[in-house]
């Protein structure tokens, strides 16, 4: 398989803070990973220097074989990786089709097209399979104020893949969402996901929404993957069940790939 | 080719109806047309600048280099071909733009309206120190032609008007269909959310750029026409107090519609008019009261009476 994205010895500090450390990760394509945590271990520290929010003090990472520390989200994307957010980052006062077609546009890379109106016939009709695709189709006219949190997890999640990304980091996707939505939105994601043929790396609190849908594990302690493996070994191991699990925590028989 | 959608007939109906109408109207009512359809122009800039997030206390400096082209062009060129001297003056000022928003565009709030300002009171202070150009009283603008036509010998107040006209009617259709284009939604979408924005792979900084720049030529074919419609330029057109009229007058407006800044203008310019001649030492308070009214009942503007009565009508 081929190696996506690599990231060697990379760390970040906040002053004397060590937010993260010497994370040496290799994700092949079409990966599914899990980044597991508790609060403060370093996660999304990890997720915003992959994807340009935040630079790294030390260490390095290439995408698709080229190094791209440094760049930023915007030319990040470009290249094909791209994020959702914990917290939807999305277009509040403007309709939800308004929110995709300015993501459809964007997603051509032509500034000077930017000049051409927004909504074309191929942008709407993409903009409406997405929709669907992500069973939001009832939100199509409304403002984003109007919906409710799972939707709007799948909309900043949809703005996200319509900017045909080879690789999607999501940030907590079911966090803010009911226990009954939670599988319901996982596996419209999934679905999305498999269709696109993405290798996704994702953020997750949720034991059992990891052991469902992923293949692998990266553990993460005090800035520093701790143990990095198939899921069951994961959660199963020791240290991990102590410094993020819990003790309580056991591997399901149904768990790994869903 | 893209067919004209109802605003655009729209606009360009009212733009036929108001030339003809001018025809028959006094003098008094076409020179208060001429400056509101002047400063609906100005206001419009400030408008673009407002679906982006940006508040504007500057945009006093675009209407007057507008203006001063327009004077320095006549009497030191010898330019009177009227759609030169406002070429003249969209030149310079989209120059001048394009280095001050290198800069401005990279601030936000609070900063980017005290920036703004501070361009524009530099050019108010470099004028008033200008004894050259008549210092604070500025200087009068030539007589200017316009194809067959000589302000001299002609009805120069009636024909500025149909020059007013036909440029906003121009100006207006380009932004109608720059509102719905992609840059345009994406100026509203950096208001709404910057980071993703740019993690949509949309630069900000280069689409703020070309808002503001456009919205400064704007701005100066608005100064450009109110020097030839009133005949005189002077430093108080870049002096921060006329930029917050037309912030004044956008938030009177409101920024949901192209006609919006026109229909605000003139009725700024009525209501100025005649709280003057009501109460010549209090009709900033009249203004002030009118402005707390709107944001009151209306904070959507004036416009949000149209949308209101479609909506409850849907």
């Amino acid at each position: 398989m081929t190696e996506i994205l690599k990231t060697e010895g990379l760390s970040r500090y906040f002053g004397a803070v060590t937010a993260a450390e010497n994370i040496n990760v290799t994700i092949t394509e079409g990966e599914i990973v899990g980044v597991i945590g508790s609060n403060g271990a370093g996660k999304t520290t990890f997720i915003n220097m992959v994807t340009g929010y935040l630079p790294p003090s030390k260490g390095s990472i290439s995408f698709d074989g080229k190094p791209i520390k440094g760049l930023g989200p915007r030319k990040l994307m470009r290249k094909g990786l791209t994020r959702s957010f914990q917290i939807p980052q999305l277009f509040l006062e403007l309709p939800v089709i308004d929110n995709l077609s300015i993501a459809l546009a964007a997603a051509e890379h032509k500034q000077f097209q930017m000049l051409r109106p927004v909504h074309t016939p191929e942008r709407l009709k993409a903009a409406e399979e997405i929709l669907e695709q992500m069973h939001i189709t009832e939100y199509r006219d409304e403002m984003v104020t109007a919906m409710p949190q799972g939707a709007r997890k799948l909309l900043d999640i949809a703005i996200a893949m319509l900017g045909k990304p080879r690789m999607l980091l999501l940030d907590e996707p079911t966090s803010g969402v009911s226990m009954e939505e939670k599988y319901t939105l996982m596996d419209t994601v999934m679905e999305a996901v498999r269709a696109r043929g993405l290798t996704v790396l994702f953020v997750e609190h949720d034991m059992e929404i990891v052991q469902r849908y992923v293949t692998r594990v990266l553990a993460f302690a005090s800035g520093v993957v701790i143990k990095d493996g198939p899921v069951d070994e994961v959660l199963a191991d020791e240290k991990v069940q102590e410094l993020v699990t819990g003790k309580q925590h056991k591997p399901t028989a149904s768990g790994g790939d869903a | 080719m893209m067919k004209a959608d109802r605003t655009e007939l729209s606009l360009i109906g009212v733009a036929i109806a108001v030339a003809i109408a001018a025809q028959f109207s006094p003098n008094w009512l076409v020179f208060t047309l001429t400056l509101a359809i002047s400063t609906g122009l100005v206001v419009m800039g400030v408008v673009m600048l407002m679906r982006a997030g940006l508040v504007s206390f500057g945009q006093g400096l675009f209407y007057c280099l507008g203006g001063y082209a327009v004077g320095l062009g006549g009497r030191f060129l010898g330019i009177t071909d009227a759609l030169v001297l406002i070429g003249l003056g969209v030149v310079a000022t989209v120059a001048i733009a394009m280095i001050l928003g290198l800069l401005v565009t990279r601030y936000r709030e609070i900063f980017f309206a005290m920036l703004s300002l501070a361009f524009s009171m530099i050019l108010y202070g470099i004028l008033v120190k200008s004894h050259g150009l008549g210092s604070t009283d500025g200087f009068g603008v030539v007589d200017w032609t316009l194809l067959w036509f000589d302000s001299k010998t002609g009805d120069s107040a009636n024909m500025a008007l149909m020059l007013a006209i036909a440029l906003a009617l121009l100006i207006a259709l380009f932004l109608n269909r720059y509102f719905k284009s992609s840059i345009g939604l994406a100026c509203e979408a950096i208001r709404e959310n910057e980071v993703r924005v740019e993690y949509m792979g949309i630069s900000r900084q280069q689409t703020l750029y070309i808002n503001y720049v456009i919205a400064a030529a704007i701005g100066s074919v608005g100064g450009s026409m109110t020097a030839l419609a009133a005949g005189h330029v002077d430093p108080t057109m870049a002096y921060w107090t006329i930029s917050g009229e037309f912030v004044f007058i956008a938030i009177l407006g409101g920024t949901g519609h192209v006609a919006a800044p026109f229909i605000a203008a003139l009725i700024f310019t009525l209501v100025r008019t005649y709280a003057i001649e009501l109460a010549p030492n209090a009709w900033q308070m009249i203004l002030g009261i009118v402005l707390l009214l709107i944001i009151l009942f209306l904070p959507k503007g004036i416009w949000s009476l149209f949308t209101r009565k479609k909506g409850a009508a849907s």
